[in-house]
């Protein structure tokens, strides 16, 4: 052959495979039954643990393993996407490409955004006890959270509520009483004062100013001042008020006028969660699961971290932010693969004894047992009693550390509409006040304000 | 008077003087050029195919999406709505006044800096190879490693940081780089300067070597010193690399976003680091607005367009 012919044919074979390609892209692959080619329902479902994470990933593959064979019609295939399974940005960009997994992970602040996008499936005739056999048992504040409109949206899987964590070892090194930690946020501003003074780099308490997680602990603070985000109608902005100004100026005094809460600002969840882990921070305000991820994560010690709840502005705080996480169906699923779905749901995140409450088998890998927290069952069910029997039977974590949190219940709160939104936006108010001396607090709150109200008005 | 053609003489003009029917041959060599350049369209369909794809499909779905609303997985059309709803975001103005901050003085430096290495490098006799792979090195690295860099080790606000200790040492006043407002955009540039000089210095080097040495030689004989060299030989003999990289330059730092995102955790403190790009990412990724990223996305196609016209139509005149 030619060269000019060789390139002639080069050229159209080229041609000809981008041809193939396009053609295979606009075919969508496979039927849309939701079976093999064996006749089993096939479901993918995402938060795989990744390869960091051994034993969780043994666990969870161990998992399907049992699933499938007591449901042998049914093939799970799992997909990792990461150590945080939702990370606000690539969640946004799954759920805009319509990538996500058949059945998806995402947090209680998420349901707008999922709804917006038009890509979930209304459950509600699918969550049932023949599904999920602890259903009646599940919370139903919970339940409600993933409710729009009457219709279910998503099963929760974990909740958690929010309190001040603290380090045991350097409250004894800077002289405080570990049996009586802060309960006023000038206490907390005493405690953390002493604290830092102990030098080398440690913060007295810290806390959050980007990547969304500044606006949520704002909203959490709020909440312990008796303060709420929305107007009653959710259709305005209502912290630009003196509680919304008492949280920022608790941090600016703590900040600045003691020079309390380290040099390092602008922090994001693992930026604080690593600072904690290696021991640089005093106080923070966080979940029990926080503890966790120090440990697992950040390779923490459970022992040094004990929980009170949050601290109020001049006595017991008015309320504390609680939160979770579930799992969405894609709109597109066949009757077979919502069941399935939910079956794996159910085997995995709400049976006792199964799954991330399969207790017996977290003990001797050194995972959390003994934690408050999930409380997915409502108080007095069957499952809740179980639950809480194999906790205590195989704790693993000095209990004890929790025990004033668990005592001294706050009145929850839950987050906003539009929350993920709201806290982008408060963001900007927490690093304002967190690395300007001269911020203007009132200036910061208004200009928040008027974008919160703006995305309200959008987002109706 | 009005000129009219009758159907003859339409007739009479498609014949060529022997009577050759010309429609036919053109359609004859129209068809052999085709043949001809067949090889060449093949070989075009990739790119056609991939910027299609990733370029010009994205950009009209942009367009659309800035006159659409969606909501519950129903879209409607909303008109300008979006335009203004952006225009009124409190960060609208900041954005744009920050990413011009950010643009002029990375023509300060980023701009100036590189052509200033090129000639340096330029004048060194030996060891020419290795300097220009240390000045190259740091385009060799990913820009969010090298960013990571900076933001861990140059720019911690505390002591330990590198240029706080060199500060420090120097016994100036320290910075909190990244967490002041006013050291923000600096610091950025500083960083993006780092980063990215080494292909400007390159591209200089190659324009710098091209230049004839008798001009220089014809200048040091009328006396004329270094700077009088670079003045009147070196700047002329390299405008239109200089004006085509000037271009680029403030096309690229007009969208900055990897050095917002990395080094200051997004918006930076009190939006000092919001760039037009990152607003864009801010309403689409965690304001579940892609409508209004959409329409910030269309002003900032408009002003980059607007800006490459005239910045074309200024220098083909000049030239």
């Amino acid at each position: 052959m030619s060269v000019p012919q060789y390139r002639r044919a080069a050229a159209l074979a080229l041609a000809a495979g981008l041809g193939f390609s396009i053609a295979a892209c606009s075919t969508k692959g496979g039927d849309d039954s939701g079976k093999d080619a064996s006749g089993k329902t096939v479901i993918t479902v995402d938060c795989q643990p990744d390869g960091s994470q051994k034993d969780l990933l043994a666990n969870w593959n161990a998992d399907v393993a049992a699933f499938e064979k007591a449901n042998p019609d049914v093939t799970i295939k799992s997909v990792s996407v990461g150590q945080q399974c939702d990370n606000p940005p690539d969640f946004t960009a799954r759920l805009t490409g319509g990538t996500m997994t058949d059945v998806f992970y995402g947090y209680m602040t998420d349901l707008q955004q999922v709804l917006d996008s038009g890509q979930a499936m209304d459950i509600t005739q699918y969550a049932t006890k023949d599904n999920i056999p602890t259903w009646d048992s599940v919370d139903p504040a919970l339940k409600a959270v993933f409710t729009d409109s009457g219709k279910i949206y998503a099963i929760p899987t974990k909740n958690y509520s929010m309190g001040l964590l603290y380090n045991k070892t350097l409250f004894q090194k800077a002289g405080l009483d570990v049996a009586s930690p802060p309960k006023t946020w000038a206490d907390v501003r005493t405690a953390a004062k002493k604290i830092s003074a102990l030098g080398g780099g440690v913060a007295g308490y810290a806390d959050y100013s980007a990547g969304n997680t500044g606006g949520w602990h704002f909203t959490a603070e709020l909440y312990s001042q008796g303060g709420d985000m929305l107007s009653t109608d959710g259709k305005s902005a209502s912290f630009n008020n003196p509680m919304g100004k008492q949280v920022l100026q608790n941090l600016k005094d703590m900040r600045y006028g003691d020079n309390s809460m380290g040099s390092r600002q602008l922090l994001q969840w693992a930026d604080l969660l690593t600072n904690a882990a290696a021991g640089k921070v005093g106080m923070f305000v966080g979940a029990p699961d926080a503890t966790t991820a120090i440990v697992q994560q950040f390779q923490g010690k459970y022992d040094e971290w004990a929980m009170a709840p949050m601290p109020g502005q001049d006595g017991a705080a008015k309320g504390t932010l609680g939160g979770g996480e579930g799992y969405f169906f894609r709109k597109d699923l066949t009757p077979e693969q919502v069941k399935a779905g939910l079956k794996w749901i159910a085997f995995e995140k709400l049976t006792p004894g199964k799954g991330q409450f399969d207790y017996a088998r977290a003990k001797p890998q050194n995972q959390p047992v003994g934690l408050p927290q999930p409380l997915l069952f409502a108080n007095g069910s069957d499952a809740q009693k179980q639950e809480l029997d194999q906790r205590k039977a195989n704790q693993n974590l000095p209990t004890e550390n929790f025990a004033l949190f668990e005592a001294t219940p706050v009145p929850i709160k839950g987050e906003p509409k539009n929350a993920q939104a709201i806290y982008a936006v408060l963001d900007n108010a927490m690093s304002g006040v967190l690395t300007n001396p001269n911020a203007n607090i009132d200036d910061l709150l208004k200009t928040a304000t008027t974008k919160v109200n703006q995305l309200q008005t959008a987002g109706s | 008077m009005a000129t009219t053609i009758s159907f003859q003489d339409t007739k009479r003009k498609q014949r060529g003087p022997a009577g050759v029917n010309l429609s036919g041959g053109t359609r004859t060599r129209r068809g052999r050029r085709l043949r001809d350049n067949l090889t060449g369209y093949a070989f075009l369909i990739g790119a056609i195919f991939c910027f299609a794809l990733f370029q010009w499909f994205p950009m009209i779905r942009g367009i659309v999406m800035s006159f659409q609303h969606t909501r519950r997985g129903v879209t409607t059309w909303v008109g300008f709505d979006n335009f203004v709803r952006i225009v009124q975001d409190p960060s609208f103005w900041t954005a744009w006044k920050n990413t011009f901050y950010f643009t002029g003085l990375a023509l300060v430096l980023g701009y100036a800096v590189p052509f200033v290495v090129a000639i340096l490098l330029n004048e060194f006799r030996h060891a020419k190879g290795y300097l220009r792979i240390l000045v190259y090195l740091p385009v060799m690295l990913p820009p969010a490693s090298a960013l990571f860099l900076f933001k861990y080790y140059a720019y911690d606000p505390s002591d330990a940081g590198l240029f706080n200790a060199i500060l420090k040492f120097f016994h100036l006043p320290t910075s909190q780089w990244m967490q002041s407002p006013t050291m923000t955009m600096p610091a950025m540039v500083i960083a993006s300067t780092w980063m990215n000089m080494g292909a400007a210095v390159l591209i200089y080097l190659a324009a710098l070597q091209n230049i004839p040495g008798d001009l220089y030689e014809a200048a040091e004989l009328d006396g004329a010193g270094l700077l009088r060299r670079i003045w009147n030989v070196t700047i002329p003999q390299t405008r239109l690399i200089l004006a085509l990289l000037a271009m680029l330059q403030i096309v690229a730092t007009m969208q900055v976003f990897i050095e917002p995102l990395i080094l200051a955790n997004g918006a930076g403190t009190q939006d000092s680091a919001t760039s037009v790009a990152y607003l864009i990412y801010q309403h689409g990724f965690f304001q579940n607005d892609l409508n209004g990223a959409a329409a910030l996305g269309v002003i900032m196609l408009l002003v980059l367009a607007a800006f490459s016209a005239v910045y074309v139509r200024l220098t083909t005149k000049q030239d």
